[in-house]
């Protein structure tokens, strides 16, 4: 599947396009397919988002949306040596769904 | 320590009021993104993984007890409670809201700090030695010409738009504790054979995906002349310094393509040229500044003697301080590379309580070193027991400088957006096992340094042990690089063979480490050992 991310403009915090707005979470990103270019252009220009670009994602066996590259997960996620500052501090193996 | 004059003050709030409007109307959707990135970029706004990053300057790495109380107080109103001590003796905050980024340059502004050229193609935080000032080996204090230097490269109009960034550091002693030799520019005070100050140039060194150490090319420079000989420095490259490709494009590629000889040859021509224009400042403008870095007052007859009774204490004095020039004197190293800790982080608590140490013992001043530590400079001995009681129950008084748990590491993909990999966990990895093993002190000096990406920021060009991540097919992998070095004997790591995964580099590491023990001579070093027997027994252990 292809996912859309950028920026918060105000925040800088990592958002995902959930198909009407921008979450924090990854997991309510949605598949943009072919509409990954007009999404990213509509938004770039309404400046909520930072320069929005498109990433290749899946589904993993949770359901939970999982992006390609490490980059990207280690975005969703936040430091993986500051468990505190992540989305899912209470969860030990976070970590771990980035490696 | 230098104090803003009313011309310094009025330009930093000047660039302050000035970015509140930009902020504002990036905000009000009247600047896009393409617009606006260079203009927070000029006020050190990064982009990064998680969110905006603040780099804030600390020039040659020098902090006033308010200064450091104001940093902590940043980290604890604008962003999560700590701050990062960079490699480039300055500090980063990773978690800026673009919003609130103009007030944080304006409580920076209230102490007499900025953000200004951290960033861009411009000539970057003039860096030093951290122990400028107290070094018993120091021919003069090299501050005042680096904040001349400073002051000289602020807003230098024909300066903002170099081909590339540009590092300057300035040193004063034989032994180089500043990266000297593998900047833009380095600078070493000298004296010569009347006695006179003066200034050797080396140009064209870094690290990044090119590393090369700078030639030396001009022993000496008079020191009126120190400003007009960086200015043909900078002219012959801002001339003739490649813009077609960003990789291409520092100094040390025009050096080495040019030869040192040619290079130095037109800039001793453009030298002549801007002599016969007269645009070194005034002489009263370096003894303006030389004003601020008066010696402290010191008192005379103190004691030399320290009560090594307890063990833990006479371990860390053994490790962490560092001959000060005036008896009765010491330079401390609190360490910010606690067992498992990530290298260079401070909390706000913690800044405090160093800002709090550095007005009791250190005569109000502390100093950021470019191995992510913190230096109180001049403690007295009778009063380092105290001291070094007040680190140790925050997490300060790890007795482990230049030692292999002192690990420099960028921030890597942990929070880098140009990272490949992270460094920060390495770090934490290698500083455990070998704290577990209790090998470090056996092991003695062993300068270990870590970079997540070609860019070396952590330095891992320079470290006897250094190792450089990259992306192999989407996963981390490491290369181990042994022999380099930053000192005075300074030397470029070479890679040992196939990189290797976490794991495995944190092992790799350890086998290195224990092939040194074994066929170490006395009173070797690791680099020592290294550089006598060659790579051979390391790869044959490492690779069989």
């Amino acid at each position: 599947m292809k996912v859309l991310t950028g920026n918060d403009l105000r925040t800088g915090a990592v958002v995902w396009w959930d198909g009407i707005g921008w979450s924090l979470h990854v997991e309510h990103a949605v598949d943009v397919g072919e509409e990954a270019d007009l999404v990213a252009a509509r938004e770039e220009a309404a400046r909520r988002v930072n320069v929005p670009y498109a990433i290749q994602a899946e589904r993993d066996a949770t359901g939970r949306v999982r992006p390609a590259h490490i980059k990207d997960r280690v975005r969703a996620l936040g430091p993986t040596v500051r468990p505190d500052l992540t989305l899912r501090p209470a969860d030990p193996d976070a970590g771990n769904w980035v490696i | 320590m230098y104090r803003y004059d009313t011309y310094d003050q009025t330009m930093v709030e000047t660039r302050v009021a000035e970015f509140r409007d930009q902020t504002r109307r990036r905000l009000d959707g009247k600047l896009s993104e393409d617009q606006f990135k260079p203009l927070r970029l000029m006020n050190g706004l990064y982009l990064q993984l998680h969110a905006y990053m603040l780099r804030v300057a600390v020039p040659y790495g020098t902090l006033s007890s308010a200064q450091m109380h104001a940093l902590a107080d940043i980290a604890d109103k604008y962003d999560r409670g700590y701050g990062h001590f960079t490699t480039r003796q300055n500090i980063q905050y990773n978690w800026i809201k673009l919003e609130e980024a103009p007030d944080i340059l304006a409580d920076l502004a209230e102490v007499e700090m900025h953000a200004i050229q951290t960033s861009g193609n411009c000539i970057r935080n003039i860096s030093s030695d951290h122990y400028a000032g107290a070094a018993a080996d120091e021919v003069t204090d090299p501050r005042p010409y680096a904040e001349l230097l400073r002051q000289w490269s602020s807003f230098h109009p024909e300066f903002s738009a170099l081909p590339r960034k540009f590092k300057i550091a300035v040193i004063a002693s034989e032994i180089d504790r500043a990266a000297m030799r593998l900047h833009d520019i380095g600078i070493r005070l000298v004296k010569n054979a009347s006695g006179e100050l003066g200034a050797a140039f080396y140009v064209g060194g870094g690290m990044g995906r090119t590393p090369m150490i700078a030639p030396l090319i001009r022993e000496f420079v008079p020191l009126d002349q120190l400003i007009t000989y960086s200015e043909a420095c900078l002219r012959v490259y801002n001339r003739y310094g490649r813009r077609d490709n960003k990789f291409k494009a520092r100094i040390k590629i025009l050096v080495h393509e040019l030869g040192a000889e040619e290079y130095t040859r037109q800039v001793e021509e453009e030298f002549a040229h801007l002599l016969a224009l007269g645009i070194e400042p005034r002489f009263a403008e370096l003894e303006r500044i030389r004003t601020h870095f008066a010696d402290p007052a010191f008192i005379p007859g103190l004691p030399e003697t320290i009560d090594r009774s307890d063990p833990a204490f006479a371990r860390w004095i053994e490790r962490n301080c560092h001959l000060h020039r005036q008896p009765g004197y010491i330079a401390v190293t609190i360490s910010l590379k606690p067992v498992g800790g990530i290298p260079g982080d401070a909390s706000a608590e913690q800044m405090h309580l160093m800002a709090e140490l550095a007005r009791e013992y250190s005569f109000d001043e502390c100093r950021v070193t470019h191995a992510q530590n913190i230096v109180l400079p001049h403690v007295q001995k009778r009063r380092l027991y105290a001291l070094w009681q007040q680190l140790e129950p925050a997490g300060l008084g790890t007795a482990n400088l230049d030692q292999v748990g002192d690990i420099i590491a960028c921030p890597g993909l942990d929070y880098c957006s140009l990272a490949n990999a992270r460094s920060i966990p390495l770090a934490q990895k290698i500083s455990e096992r070998f704290d577990a093993s209790g090998k470090a002190d056996a092991l003695g000096e062993l300068k270990l340094k870590i970079s997540g990406c070609i860019n070396a920021c952590g330095h891992h060009h320079a470290g006897h042990i250094g190792i450089l991540g990259v992306d192999k097919k989407g996963l981390e992998n490491y290369q181990l690089l042994l022999g380099g070095s930053e000192g005075a004997d300074t030397s470029l790591g070479k890679i040992t063979g196939p990189g290797f995964d976490e794991d495995g580099i944190v092992n790799a590491v350890e086998i290195a480490a224990d092939v040194y023990l074994a066929q170490r001579a006395d009173g070797e070093r690791f680099l020592d050992t290294y550089r006598r027997i060659g790579m051979e027994p390391f790869k044959e252990a490492l690779y069989g």
